[in-house]
């Protein structure tokens, strides 16, 4: 391109930075600056606090417990789910699409209730290996949670890749893993590299699964911020805490920067034409292969969840599906499901609409790789690393008084879910922008197509495309999330997820058959919505 | 770029506009703690009689519903806070964010369970305590341990499950159980004991209860730290209407809680604070707590429902820690805790 455009660009890529940094800035920086000040100025010296956390060998071994069990379930993850995003990004078969919205369900579902089903899976393993209370489980339900994040993020970009080079490579006589690992991986790598962070982060701050599954022997540093702010009254430590976690987040953010500064983008197609039949005996057992992976990690323990919301007594029914229809108690806090599902639904449109412009204007300003737009990059992915309670805390005294406080609070609740949804639209579109050959919109341009055009024509197909399926993960994100909101929500909007809290609340068959069918209620109202949303077609998007 | 500022604007007014819907003379906001419920028709008599609508606002579980309010103290979000537990108690007064008030009806409260500062009411109480799933000792034929000293019986090893007292507030009410009943160094000799008898620990009641506990779960614990009121929960919300409670409880283990309400200083409207106070203590609230909270009442002369008195259990002489000791003790003891049976 000449000289003389490129500041133009730079500037539109400041002009569109503003905006999600001005969000981050009042949604984040600011209550967490709020909670921080709080805490660490309590001795005058915020040295201090510290340097007491850094010195206290049981905080030393959370924080070494907490790197060790992150790492492993990344890894674990990744090599559990890069298999089956090859299937499900490239071959076409029946109930594909299907399964793919599926993988999204376990995100949504409050860990308490996937703390029941895994207990009830490793109770009944428990005879050949007994996982129990082990880190091994902690790893485990990690990988039930996380693998959508690498079948999201990698096949965003996998569909997209010209099959042309890797045939290429197979013609003059390369194996398919060897075609794999030379021509396939390195065109992922920027996407591999995002999901690796995003489910890094995710593990590094995991709560609820930590503690149901490992024992309350083994301590992350997430659960002892929790319970320093909620049980001890102790901001001091909750703070310095704080300050370790994000020290440590952005420290891994660093090395994630650098190891993306190093990858070119390289063009991508401008439809999945990538998506193929099944071919051979080959593709037939990969399919098999995938499949089987997922039902194993994700089927088995959404199983046991559907299992018990259908056990009444020492039968089987759908009771409790049917006591959902009807009020147990005349209570002013006894959620009706109906009021709950729509609630749920409502919030995590909305949140999602918010992620979807703030996350895309920033996926714009990023594209071009400048320094703004790496720094906004990166930014962006720290409240997924940063301690739901130090965040909901902040949020709470931020926005105590002003706009969002009282009845405001009802936007707040969409405003700190979108938070948390935002990186996974910018990391789902960026590398797809990224990838979008400049020889095509210049070959347009001289071909006398107008800017408009040359975006509608060139660019929408591809960034819509990327867009439905950062919406769907957004959604799935925003829909579940419970950590932060429950510090902002109100009783006037109880969600499902609060509903399902409040029916685990009391003993009693019927209580816990009710969060039983609600979450399995949630798991299918998500799956279908994804389902959904990925379908909607824009324009010729749609049809490839 | 200019339609996302025109959406930036537009959702910037409307948060502006929602804020301006707060208004000072609405109704009576009630904070407390996830457990809380009130039956419909209770609410709308205190509303028939004084005019003022309450509305209820839920902050987590009671501590952090008590740090929240503690943290937002010079403009809390309510007029009155309900679920100060005696475990925090001299939390609460020490932060002194709640107005001195002595509440109508409190002569007819068990003298037993007013404590001497006016600045908290109580409202009511229960205990925690060991339960035990009765089918599985039968069929194991096992006899139900009989106090709190035959639970580190090794004959009742991998039996027991109990909260963390750092996360959980039957959690630390148990371990105040012990400490009170053994005395400190023998409390801790006796978790000793118990971790020797794989003891489970989980982070919270839910965990504990729909995790481990044999009788609502896949778990392996047939004994569980809960509550009193427990088994008549388990009757009444039985899938297959039934009068026999299938869980029992081991009165020795029992340490009793009580919940207090209070008007939070920073109110506007500390008259229509207090009106709703009084109400707490009124037979008509009083006579809902055990359905809906599953707590007993404060006030003796108020009749307690069947279901109740055909199976919760109300120990004569439940263990009970002083507040000034456990304030004291609290945090040593949950550290004390963590190296004992957690490391």
């Amino acid at each position: 391109m000449s000289g003389r455009e490129r500041p133009t660009g730079s500037r539109r890529s400041a002009l569109l930075a503003a905006g999600p940094l001005a969000f981050l800035a009042v949604l984040f920086a600011w209550p967490l600056l709020l909670v921080l000040v709080r805490g660490l100025g309590v001795d005058g010296d915020p040295l201090r606090p510290l340097l007491d956390t850094l010195g206290d060998p049981f905080l030393q071994d959370v924080a070494g417990f907490t790197l060790l069990q992150a790492l492993g379930s990344t890894v674990l993850t990744l090599a559990v789910a890069l298999p089956i995003t090859a299937v499900l990004s490239r071959i076409e078969f029946p109930g594909r699409r299907m399964l793919e919205a599926a993988t999204l369900v376990p995100f949504v579902l409050p860990t308490v209730v996937v703390g029941t089903a895994f207990v009830a899976l490793l109770g009944r393993l428990a005879p050949v290996v007994d996982l129990r209370r082990t880190t091994a489980a902690i790893l485990i339900a990690h990988v039930f949670f996380n693998v959508s994040v690498v079948v999201r993020t990698v096949g965003g970009l996998w569909r997209h890749l010209d099959a042309g080079p890797v045939d290429a490579a197979r013609s003059l006589g390369a194996t398919p893993l060897r075609a794999f690992l030379a021509v396939t991986l390195p065109r992922l790598r920027p996407a591999i590299t995002a999901a690796t962070a995003i489910v890094f982060l995710f593990t590094f701050t995991s709560f609820g699964v930590v503690l149901i599954l490992g024992g309350a022997g083994r301590t992350t540093i997430e659960v002892e911020i929790h319970r320093a702010t909620s049980q001890m009254l102790d901001l001091r430590t909750a703070a310095a805490l704080s300050v370790l976690q994000l020290v440590a987040v952005v420290a891994t953010l660093g090395v994630y920067d650098r190891t993306r500064r190093r990858q070119a983008a390289r063009p991508l197609a401008r439809s999945a034409t990538t998506l193929r039949r099944p071919a051979g005996a080959g593709d037939r057992a990969a399919i098999v292969g995938a499949v089987s992976l997922l039902a194993v990690v994700q089927g088995l323990p959404l199983l046991a969840l559907l299992e018990r919301s259908l056990r009444v007594g020492d039968g089987w029914g759908l009771d409790h599906f049917a006591s959902l229809g009807r009020p147990t108690r005349e209570a002013v806090l006894s959620v009706a499901p109906a009021v709950a599902v729509r609630n749920s639904l409502s919030i995590a449109l909305v949140a999602t609409a918010i992620a979807m412009v703030v996350g895309t204007a920033a996926a714009l300003a990023a594209v071009d790789g400048g320094r703004t737009g790496r720094l906004m990059d990166g930014a962006l992915m720290l409240p997924l690393g940063t301690s739901a309670v130090t965040l909901g805390l902040g949020l709470l005294l931020a926005f105590r008084t002003g706009p969002l406080a009282g009845r405001g609070a009802i936007l707040l609740v969409p405003l700190a879910q979108a938070l948390v949804a935002i990186p996974f639209v910018v990391r789902t579109m960026l590398p797809v922008l990224r990838g979008i050959d400049e020889r095509l919109r210049e070959a347009a341009a001289t071909l006398g197509a107008s800017p408009r055009r040359i975006w509608r024509e060139i660019d929408l197909p591809i960034v819509s495309r990327a867009g439905l399926v950062a919406a769907g993960f957004a959604f799935a994100v925003t829909i579940g999330e419970f950590g932060a909101t429950i510090f902002v929500a109100r009783a006037s909007n109880p969600t499902v997820p609060v509903a399902i809290h409040r029916a685990l609340g009391l003993p009693g068959a019927v209580n816990l058959g009710r969060a039983m069918a609600l979450s399995v209620l949630l798991a299918v109202i998500t799956g279908a919505v994804v389902l959904l949303i990925d379908r909607v077609r824009v324009g010729s998007v749609g049809r490839f | 770029m200019r339609r996302t500022a025109l959406l930036t604007t537009g959702i910037l007014t409307a948060l502006v506009l929602a804020g301006c819907t707060d208004d000072a003379a609405g109704p009576v906001r009630l904070l407390t703690h996830d457990s809380f419920d009130v039956s419909e028709s209770v609410l709308a008599e205190f509303t028939a009689a004084t005019g003022l609508e309450v509305e209820v606002i839920p902050l987590g579980d009671a501590g952090s519903a008590l740090n929240r309010v503690i943290l937002t103290a010079d403009d809390a979000e309510g007029d009155v806070l309900f679920g100060i537990d005696s475990t925090f108690l001299t939390r609460a007064l020490d932060a002194d964010i709640l107005l001195p008030h002595r509440a109508d009806g409190l002569d007819l409260v068990d003298p037993a369970l007013v404590p001497d500062d006016d600045r908290v009411t109580p409202v009511d109480f229960g205990d925690v305590c060991v339960n035990y799933d009765i089918g599985w000792f039968a069929d194991n034929g096992l006899a139900v341990p009989e106090d709190l000293a035959a639970l580190a019986d090794p004959a009742y090893a991998g039996l027991l499950a109990v909260q963390n007292p750092a996360t959980s507030s039957p959690g630390l009410a148990f371990l105040l159980g012990t400490i009170e009943r053994l005395g400190e160094d023998e409390a801790f000799a006796f978790w000793e004991q118990l971790r020797t008898n794989d003891v489970l620990v989980t982070d919270g009641w839910s965990d504990a209860y729909y995790g481990a506990f044999t009788f609502a779960s896949d778990g392996d614990r047939p004994l569980v730290v809960s509550y009193a009121s427990s088994p008549p929960a388990e009757v009444l919300f039985a899938t297959e209407p039934t009068d026999v409670a299938p869980t029992g409880v081991i009165v020795d283990t029992c340490y009793r809680q009580v919940e207090y309400a209070g008007v939070l200083a920073s109110t506007p409207r500390p008259d229509a604070a207090r009106s709703l106070v009084d109400f707490l203590l009124s037979p008509t609230f009083q006579a809902d707590v055990p359905l809906t909270m599953f707590v007993f009442p404060v006030r003796p002369d108020v009749a307690l429902p069947d279901v109740f008195r055909a199976h919760a259990v109300l120990p004569d002489t439940p263990l009970v820690m002083d507040a000034g000791r456990i304030d004291a003790g609290r945090e040593g003891w949950i550290a004390r805790f963590t190296d004992v049976v957690l490391r």
